[in-house]
């Protein structure tokens, strides 16, 4: 039970840390390793959460939402990946550019 | 809700369908298209027709039908709705015609008329309106119906003028919303009552004050009153038989109609001027008049000189509403009715000149009338009407007028009516004095009337406009009507 | 708690997974009249489903589902009140015109065939679906996720670098929402260690805790929804999507999370939020209105204008927190359901536009041809019912909201919609008026023929705006319906 404070106090510096990443950074893949850090605080946090309460045994629901999440994540962290790759080679950036004036956005042609 | 009573409805239903059918139809079927029109027009003066008889013989036509919980769309029709009514629905005809001459062999005539009658269907149904909602959603279908006749030619310049219309058209009907959901909110969902259904205690008085200032801005701007009339004149550059229907009967009538409902069956005329809007609107309408009057001076172009006396002429109206009393209430209601019929002959004799002749300004109009006498025999004749040469229409207009200032005690109005009409003569009279007695520069000599599409209409309107004046003490006559319905007020 | 009825059981779950094993079979059996007749028969039997469910509703109020016959909190739970079955008859009808509509537009490249843009879009609907009807937290966060992955591909089968970027942009801002979203959830669960929506009703947990985590959530949703000032996506994805995807996108995806939000700040968490952040979140949302309607006037093209103007209309949803009435409530379902059916409209004609002169530049709309016509008036129909213009259902929404505000005394958010209003009419009067335009005697570019429009994409958007303006009659025969469990915060 005393180790839920510091266990929770560090999903939050990691939360802080993953955050930093994903908007601090320009690089698309720090941007989305930022995400999956924030993701593994989130996990962390759940597992902390699921020690509580019944001493006997573990709350499952947490660590259900865990493998959950984690399966989302996987899927997700890969979907970017190949989007971030279909980026590159479209563009040969690695980076998203800073917004410029929408007028000269395209729409489909399609 | 037998199908007699619910007469109101097939009247809108009538254009409201025509214009369905016709943008069906699409671009090619022109006879189709020709026929729909002038048969929905015929129909829907016969209906007027059996209204009227109905109307005379105190039949209670109305129906509705709950949209919402709380909104109700109401339509009746009283006597103030079959004036409107019955002046739209001759004008249309009239005026349908006019436009299928007019616009032979112009491209997009579908869509033109279409919204034309979209547009009549809307003024009928603001005209049978039973309640503020109803009224405003016809209110707001007449802004949308006309903005692509305003813009039908395409030009960078009338899409200019479109964006201003709607500019000020859609701003007063945001205002006018405001201020009905408001009286909605402190009165309840009311039907329109003669003498009003808000009463001093409907809530404190700033409040009423304010909303009602709102539905006044909300129907001033299409009634052009100063200083919300500046689109009109910008809205002349559409095709004449546009701005024809729009300075006769659609748009400005429409306006001004709301204001007669706003005063006479909202908020009635004792409260009104127990809040004292009456000198508020009397004020606005004497200034729009003396106003209108003058820029309509310095106008070079022959519609734009027009469109500026219907901001002047307009507000005759409005100032009849304003001031007390039976007389003036007659000569108001009388004008909206004589307005429109002289000032939709002066505009057909517009499009005639710049159809027959692109005689445009005022400067080339020098001889013209000897070149096409039918055409400025009517302007002619419709001018001095505006002017109010007795008996002409627009003079009994003034007369009941200036007689219901004097019987309120309100001696500013004549003088006011006399500014005006020496005004009205100082803008008018140069036109009439070019095209009957300067001699036509050299090569324009050449005599060619309008074509009888065109001309029989304008000849048509001519003889109503003046027979409604020469005729005043005639039963049925739009007079008699008038004295009519001020007795119901 | 009873079972409800078999029927309205098996409804549901067609409701859930039909779409899902749709788009499967449309995957698996590439045969082109099938996988373009599939969709249109799905959604015509979803509709009719729909009516079903609703003409039970209204007999029953609203429906609580358990899966498997386990009620929460053990169980996972479904609960349908009137505004989800508002969002699922707007999905319904939007899907349908969507799929007949596809079946002569999209003409994608080999690498992604027909069959891909279908599976992506029928999982969407599935997921959607599903959003609309959760009543679990946790569910909620893995609906989105799936919601979010399939509309990014959506956007990324557009072709091009563009495309690309703008799906790449959209996939960051929902991978952080949704990590919001997860750990508010988390925090709700740490507090109450409970998920379901109803358990947290009930319970009194009154604290910065919960207005922590409603922060959190609310965040992660804005990102997901676009709203003003986390909105710097969904322009772009828009614009670039394929239409008949941008109208899914705009009409369906991004309301979810509006409505998710609405859903949580007026159920589980009602009562906890001081009235100030509810006068905040509508400022969020009129600054919206504003901000969205400014940059929709000043576009030069299309589906730009249209995509902007889907920021400033979802601005709107949001007065409902702070005026909490019937009206309001009735208001912001009515603007919900007439956006969402001219906005479907006006992608779908964007699409046409673009089919029939190939781009969507405004000036190409000038072109004088007559074949571009009636696609116009779908416009103008649509036009009329976002702009809140008599008469349409978006005008009844309008209506009930500036009733709702003066009713309560806060003019000023009638105000805002009337302006909103007149700043809707400005950007959609100005595509009208380059569709009412002479053609431009100078504009430089050869006079490429017009394509003639195959029927099956002009009625779909054509049939929507009119819908979008019928909803204005309707009004009497929904509001029925409409009050089917409105949350309890908003009086009767």
């Amino acid at each position: 039970m005393t180790a839920v404070v510091p266990l929770a106090a560090t999903a939050g510096l990691l939360f802080a840390i993953g955050l930093y990443g994903m908007i601090g950074r320009t690089g698309l893949i720090h941007r989305l390793l930022g995400a999956n850090i924030m993701a593994s605080a989130i996990f962390l946090f759940l597992v902390v959460l699921s020690t509580r309460g019944i001493e006997a045994s573990a709350d499952p629901v947490p660590q259900a939402m865990v493998l959950t999440g984690i399966v989302i994540s996987v899927c997700i962290t890969a979907f970017a990946l190949g989007l971030i790759r279909y980026l590159r080679v479209m563009t040969g950036e690695d980076e998203l550019r800073r917004s410029t004036r929408d007028a000269d956005g395209q729409s489909a042609d399609d | 809700m037998s199908l007699y009573a619910a007469m109101p409805l097939w009247v809108v239903l009538s254009s409201l369908l025509a214009s369905v059918i016709i943008f069906a139809l699409g671009d090619e079927w022109r006879r189709t298209r020709t026929f729909t029109n002038i048969a929905a027009a015929v129909i829907k003066l016969i209906l007027v027709g059996i209204m009227l008889a109905g109307v005379a013989r105190g039949d209670d036509f109305g129906m509705r039908v709950t949209l919402a919980p709380g909104l109700e769309f109401v339509l009746h029709a009283d006597a103030l709705t079959m004036l409107l009514i019955t002046l739209s629905a001759i004008l249309w005809l009239v005026t349908t015609i006019y436009a299928i001459g007019y616009l032979e062999d112009s491209p997009n005539r579908a869509r033109f008329f279409g919204f034309f009658s979209l547009c009549v269907a809307a003024t009928m149904g603001v005209a049978s309106a039973g309640n503020l909602f109803t009224f405003f959603i016809f209110y707001e279908l007449l802004t949308l119906s006309t903005w692509p006749l305003v813009v039908h030619r395409g030009t960078p310049r009338a899409l200019r003028a479109g964006k201003k219309y709607l500019a000020y058209t859609l701003s007063g009907g945001t205002m006018l919303l405001i201020g009905i959901i408001g009286l909605h909110v402190v009165a309840g969902p009311v039907d329109f009552v003669h003498g009003g259904f808000v009463t001093e205690h409907t809530a404190s008085r700033p409040v009423l004050t304010l909303l009602f200032l709102l539905m006044l801005a909300g129907t001033g701007v299409k009634a052009a009153l100063f200083p919300l009339h500046a689109w009109l004149p910008t809205a002349m550059v559409a095709p004449a038989p546009v701005s024809a229907l729009l300075h006769a009967v659609a748009v400005v009538k429409v306006g001004i109609f709301g204001v007669a409902r706003l005063v006479y069956d909202v908020y009635g005329l004792e409260l009104t001027a127990l809040l004292g809007m009456d000198h508020v609107l009397a004020g606005v309408a004497a200034f729009t008049i003396i106003y209108g009057s003058v820029q309509a001076l310095f106008a070079g172009n022959i519609k734009q000189r027009l469109a500026w006396s219907t901001v002047s002429q307009v507000s005759y109206i409005g100032l009849g509403i304003a001031i007390a009393g039976p007389l003036a209430t007659i000569g108001g209601l009388v004008h909206l009715v004589h307005q429109g019929l002289m000032k939709i002959t002066l505009f057909f004799c517009a499009g005639n000149l710049s159809k027959t002749h692109e005689i445009k300004e005022i400067a080339q109009m020098d001889g013209v009338g000897w070149r096409m006498p039918w055409t400025m025999g009517a302007f002619t004749f419709a001018a001095l009407s505006m002017i109010g040469v007795p008996p002409m229409a627009g003079f009994i207009s003034k007369w009941y007028l200036g007689l219901g200032g004097a019987a309120s005690g309100d001696y500013w109005v004549i003088g006011v009516l006399v500014a005006s009409t020496l005004l009205n003569a100082a803008y008018f009279l140069p036109m009439l004095r070019r095209a009957w007695f300067v001699e036509p520069v050299a090569g324009a000599t050449e005599r060619r009337e309008a074509p009888l599409s065109l001309l029989v209409p304008t000849l048509i309107t001519g003889l109503l406009a003046v027979g409604s004046g020469f005729l005043a003490g005639m039963p049925l006559s739009p007079l008699q009507w008038v004295i009519l319905i001020s007795e119901r007020i | 708690m009873t079972d409800p009825p078999p029927l309205v059981m098996a409804g549901h779950t067609a409701l859930l997974l039909g779409p899902l094993i749709c788009g499967l079979l449309v995957y698996l059996l590439p045969w082109p009249r099938f996988r373009d007749a599939a969709p249109i028969v799905l959604s015509a039997g979803l509709l009719v489903v729909l009516w079903y469910l609703s003409g039970e509703m209204l007999g029953t109020g609203p429906v609580t589902l358990a899966l498997g016959g386990h009620f929460a909190p053990l169980g996972i739970e479904l609960h349908v009140d009137a505004l989800a079955l508002a969002m699922l008859w707007l999905t319904g009808l939007v899907g349908l015109a969507v799929n007949v509509h596809i079946t002569a537009s999209v003409n994608l490249t080999e690498r992604f065939g027909p069959e891909g843009f279908r599976i992506l879009w029928l999982v969407l609907w599935s997921a959607l679906n599903a959003l609309f009807v959760a009543a679990d937290l946790f569910n909620i966060y893995v609906l989105l996720e799936l919601s979010a992955i399939t509309a990014i591909a959506l956007v990324a089968v557009s072709r091009g670098p563009e495309a690309v970027a703008a799906a790449t942009r959209y996939l960051f801002f929902a991978l952080a929402g949704s990590l919001f979203f997860l750990l508010g959830v988390a925090l709700v669960y740490a507090k109450t260690g409970l998920l379901a929506l109803r358990g947290l009703e009930s319970l009194q947990w009154h604290g910065p805790a919960s207005v922590f985590a409603l922060g959190l959530m609310t965040l992660g949703l804005a990102m997901k929804a676009a709203l003003f000032p986390v909105h710097a996506w969904l322009p772009r994805a828009h614009a670039i999507a394929p239409s008949a995807a941008s109208a899914l996108l705009s009409a369906l995806v991004a309301k979810a999370g509006v409505y998710l939000v609405i859903r949580l700040w007026s159920g589980p968490f009602d009562g906890h939020w001081p009235e100030f952040l509810g006068q905040s979140m509508a400022v969020l949302g009129a600054a919206g209105i504003a901000y969205g309607s400014i940059q929709a006037i000043r576009q030069s093209r299309l589906k730009l204008v249209i995509a902007y103007s889907t920021v400033a209309q979802l601005g709107y949803l949001l007065l409902v927190l702070p005026l909490a009435s019937v009206l309001a409530w009735h208001g912001v379902i009515y603007h919900a359901l007439s956006h969402g059916l001219a906005k479907a409209a006006l992608f779908l004609a964007a699409g046409n536009v673009i089919f029939m002169v190939g781009n969507d530049r405004l000036e190409s709309l000038s072109r004088g041809d007559h074949r571009l016509a009636g696609n116009a008036m779908v416009m103008a129909l649509a036009g009329v019912s976002l702009a809140g213009l008599p008469p349409s259902g978006g005008f009844i929404g309008k209506w009930w909201l500036i009733n709702a505000a003066l009713e309560s005394g806060q003019w000023w958010w009638a105000l805002v919609v009337g302006g909103g209003g007149l700043l809707t009419a400005a950007y959609v009067f100005r595509v009208l008026r380059y569709a009412m335009a002479e053609p431009h005697p100078d504009d430089g570019r050869p006079d490429l023929p017009v394509k003639r429009l195959p029927r099956r994409m002009f009625w779909p958007p054509m049939l929507l705006a009119l819908g979008a303006i019928a909803l204005g009659f309707a009004g009497q025969w929904l509001v029925p319906i409409l009050a089917l469990g409105r949350p309890g915060n908003i009086a009767g």
